[in-house]
């Protein structure tokens, strides 16, 4: 334990990057297959089934980052957990009920007699849309440091608004590469109609965090740390533009490149995260608790980290076994 | 209703709905291996034919389960942050080493398992199958681990109130883990064996005379005949457990108030707290005694020995406890009887050609694991009140202070919720059985086993 210098430092700041691990590729994963629970209703009945084959494998797995994220919360900074999550009890309500309601939809909307089809794939919607919207909620308010006021509910609304759009769009980004033809063309029209949320949901949170804090402006707009992370919005925004030229391009010329809309979105995603880290280290609960003040017995976390070394790259190796499992383009769920 | 009360409802109500599932998933993902290894063996498509039909309710249930346990760690932190305050440097890691050695492993392999079958090799499909199984144990185990150390805590101490892990060897293996992972696992062995004899029952009734329905209503008879006396065995020794680590628990279960020897077993009463005596009372002569110290003559601990000076009572709530208990044992002796009295129908008539009566028996008990596994844990969890941790940590000091209204509101949210897709759940089931029956092919390939082209070769002629 001591091999990395104090425990109490070292221990924390690995579990806060574990943490934010789990966060950022469980809003990835199950953001694309949110994003596809919300493009349900445009699409017919033949694409619905289409558009539910090219998550039914991945989806339980993708929503376990969830578990390990709010798990690695819970074990590693119990006081935060606590804090964090009675403050925003009623939209983590919401966001249980959407969750419960998609999950389950899966399995009824196949099993269930086929009248009764278009009621789950409706629950499989609304599913999709409580959890995204209840997520882009809890992100608008703890930027706005958990606290309930007037102005802070509005943003947080405008902030659930646009994750559920960006959601939309990844979830299109994704059908783009994992379907062909009519659904294909359809997929990129999703697309060009969602890139807007995804993008103005970034430039509110940006713009929006400097000016919560004071201590966050300063870790921004001082010299020299403004030349330093320059690069980031600038590659935010080259990001942006390749997304835009890259649909239009896949709206003339079919099943080229068909990768590069999901990837690039990936890439987005990260680097917005990795700006909302960087404003508000140390705190894990928004100017009120640093991860050294919340951290529990580095003992504790010590025997979680030895496991989760051994752990976490055969996780990810079986994960990715299961997407190459599942490579290429989405065909009928069968169990045989 | 104060936060408190409305809090341990929502829980209890989370969690009654979570447990259902994985009791079902836990044991079905061995009989799935099992029937799978059958057709890798055998080469008989009725095993694949079973197969075909429990892995959609395995699939079903798993979602169910899956959903209803996320809600449950979401729970910890907004309805009793005390919880993981106090005791997180022992619950946390625990609850870690169940996301990571089995929730992934499940999780990633269940798709392959569900929809693999056709993209990867026989075996590997065979693996994911016991991939998927021994995750459910594994997550089965380290939940077992953590509600145990809530109930025998040790190889901890206390520093200003908080809760350090000191050995954890102890924690694990606490005393009374060993007893409640082999009850839990049993129990789930015990609701899936009366949940494949009471849908395969209900096929028969309906005409069905498919061979894989005979083979797993002969399995489930079979299973649950073979699981039951070792349930009650378990039980009892989990009783003893009990009466070491707890004994204010045995006493509410026994509805005994003095502590004493001879004490009766009571088969009914309406325990009465503000009396402390019971009313309307049927009991066998140390009937308690005997069950409990295996003497006529032995000790018994009484409810009054757990009540403090100023007249708090520091056990819980009696007649919770004491039905829930009965429930169970009432629900383990009607298995006992309907298991073996299938076992006798089986060999006089066969399973394609029993009787009416007794499939009606065990349609009528599908879902009887699931009321014993309830009772079960209502009997050990509303035992351990008024603690949270026995003797560490008060179920009241870990609460949050959530206004009541709201946490009214999201309970009445939740049950709503699980009352619908209880329904929709029992009605699925039954719709794919009913679907099944009327001879739906459950399948249009035919199944490759591994090694079968090897075994074309060594046997050309055949």
């Amino acid at each position: 334990m001591e091999m990395f210098g104090d425990p109490a430092i070292w221990l924390p700041w690995t579990f806060a990057a574990l943490m934010g691990l789990s966060i950022l590729i469980y809003v990835i994963l199950d953001g694309f297959d949110l994003g596809v629970g919300l493009l349900m209703p445009l699409a017919d009945d033949l694409e619905k089934d289409r558009l539910v084959a090219s998550i039914g494998p991945f989806w339980d797995a993708n929503e376990t980052w969830l578990v390990l994220a709010i798990g690695l919360l819970l074990v590693a900074f119990p006081p935060a957990h606590g804090i964090i999550l009675t403050s925003l009890y009623l939209p983590v309500f919401i966001m249980l009920v959407g969750l419960i309601l998609r999950g389950v939809s899966f399995e009824f909307r196949a099993k269930a007699p086929l009248s009764q089809k278009p009621r789950w794939n409706a629950a499989f919607f609304a599913g999709s849309l409580m959890a995204s919207m209840s997520q882009g909620f809890m992100l608008g308010m703890y930027v706005m440091g958990l606290t309930w006021t007037v102005s802070h509910v509005a943003f947080a609304l405008l902030t659930a608004v646009f994750l559920t759009v960006g959601y939309s769009f990844i979830g299109a980004a994704w059908l783009i590469a994992k379907t062909d033809g009519a659904l294909q063309m359809h997929a990129v029209r999703w697309a060009k109609g969602g890139i807007w949320g995804l993008i103005l949901g970034i430039g509110a949170i940006s713009l929006a965090t400097p000016f919560v804090s004071p201590r966050i402006f300063d870790k921004w707009f001082s010299l020299p740390e403004f030349l330093y992370l320059s690069p980031m919005p600038i590659l935010s925004g080259a990001l942006v533009v390749y997304l835009w030229w890259q649909i239009n391009q896949l709206a003339k010329v079919q099943d080229r490149m068909t990768w590069g809309p999901f990837v690039a979105a990936m890439a987005l995603f990260a680097l917005a995260f990795a700006g909302m880290a960087y404003s508000f280290y140390p705190y894990v609960v928004p100017e009120q608790i640093t991860i050294y003040e919340a951290a529990a017995a580095p003992e504790s976390l010590f025997i979680i980290l030895l496991g989760t070394l051994f752990v976490l790259p055969a996780i990810l190796g079986y994960t990715v076994l299961s997407y190459y499992i599942f490579r290429g383009k989405a065909t009928e769920l069968r169990y045989d | 209703m104060d936060t408190l009360l409305l809090s341990r409802i929502q829980f209890g109500a989370n969690i009654s709905f979570h447990i259902l599932f994985p009791t079902i998933t836990i044991a079905l993902g061995w009989v799935l291996l099992f029937f799978k290894l059958r057709f890798n063996a055998t080469g008989e498509s009725k095993w694949m034919d079973a197969y075909m039909f429990w892995v959609k309710i395995f699939a079903l249930s798993f979602a169910m389960g899956v959903v209803s346990g996320i809600t449950m760690s979401f729970q910890f932190g907004t309805n009793w942050p005390g919880f993981m305050e106090t005791v997180g440097n022992v619950a946390g890691p625990l609850l870690a080493y169940e996301v990571m050695t089995a929730f992934f492993l499940e999780a990633v392999f269940l798709g392959i398992m569900l929809f693999g079958a056709s993209r990867v090799k026989p075996w590997v499909h065979t693996m994911a199958t016991f991939l998927v199984a021994f995750g459910t144990t594994m997550s089965t185990f380290w939940i077992i681990v953590l509600n145990s150390w809530m109930h025998t805590p040790q190889g901890y101490e206390l520093r200003d109130g908080i809760v350090f892990a000191t050995n954890w060897w102890e924690i694990v293996f606490n005393p009374s883990m060993p007893y409640r992972f082999v009850h839990m696992m049993l129990a789930s062995g015990l609701t899936v064996a009366f949940l494949i004899a009471g849908i395969s029952a209900l096929r028969l009734l309906w005409g069905d005379r498919a061979e894989s329905v005979k083979s797993t209503l002969r399995f489930g008879i079979i299973a649950a005949a073979a699981l039951i006396p070792l349930q009650i065995l378990a039980g009892d020794f989990h009783g003893l457990n009990t009466l070491e680590h707890q004994p204010a628990k045995v006493a509410a279960m026994e509805a005994n108030w003095e502590t004493g020897p001879n004490v009766p077993l009571v088969l009914f009463a309406l325990p009465d707290e503000d009396a402390r005596e019971n009313r309307f009372e049927i009991a066998v002569p140390n009937g308690a005694s005997l069950i409990l110290t295996h003497k006529a003559d032995g000790v018994v601990p009484g409810l009054n020995d757990f009540v403090a000076e100023d007249g708090t009572a520091l056990h819980p709530r009696v007649a919770p406890v004491f039905f829930s208990f009965r429930v169970m044992v009432g629900t383990g002796l009607a298995m006992l009887a309907l298991s073996w009295a299938g076992l006798y129908f089986l060999r006089r008539y066969g399973a394609g050609d029993m009787p009416a009566l007794p499939l009606y028996a065990f349609t009528a008990m599908s879902f009887s694991g699931w009321i014993a596994t309830l009772a079960g844990w209502y009997t050990t969890e509303i035992g351990r009140q008024p603690w949270l941790v026995q003797g560490v940590l008060s179920t009241k000091d870990a609460v949050s202070d959530v206004p009541a209204g709201m946490v009214l509101g999201t309970l009445i949210g939740y049950l709503v919720i699980y009352a619908a897709l209880i329904i929709a759940y029992i009605a699925v089931i039954t719709y794919l059985a009913r679907k099944a029956s009327r001879g739906e092919p459950l399948s249009t390939r035919t199944y490759p086993r591994g090694g079968e082209a090897e075994v074309a070769v060594l046997h050309p002629g055949e």
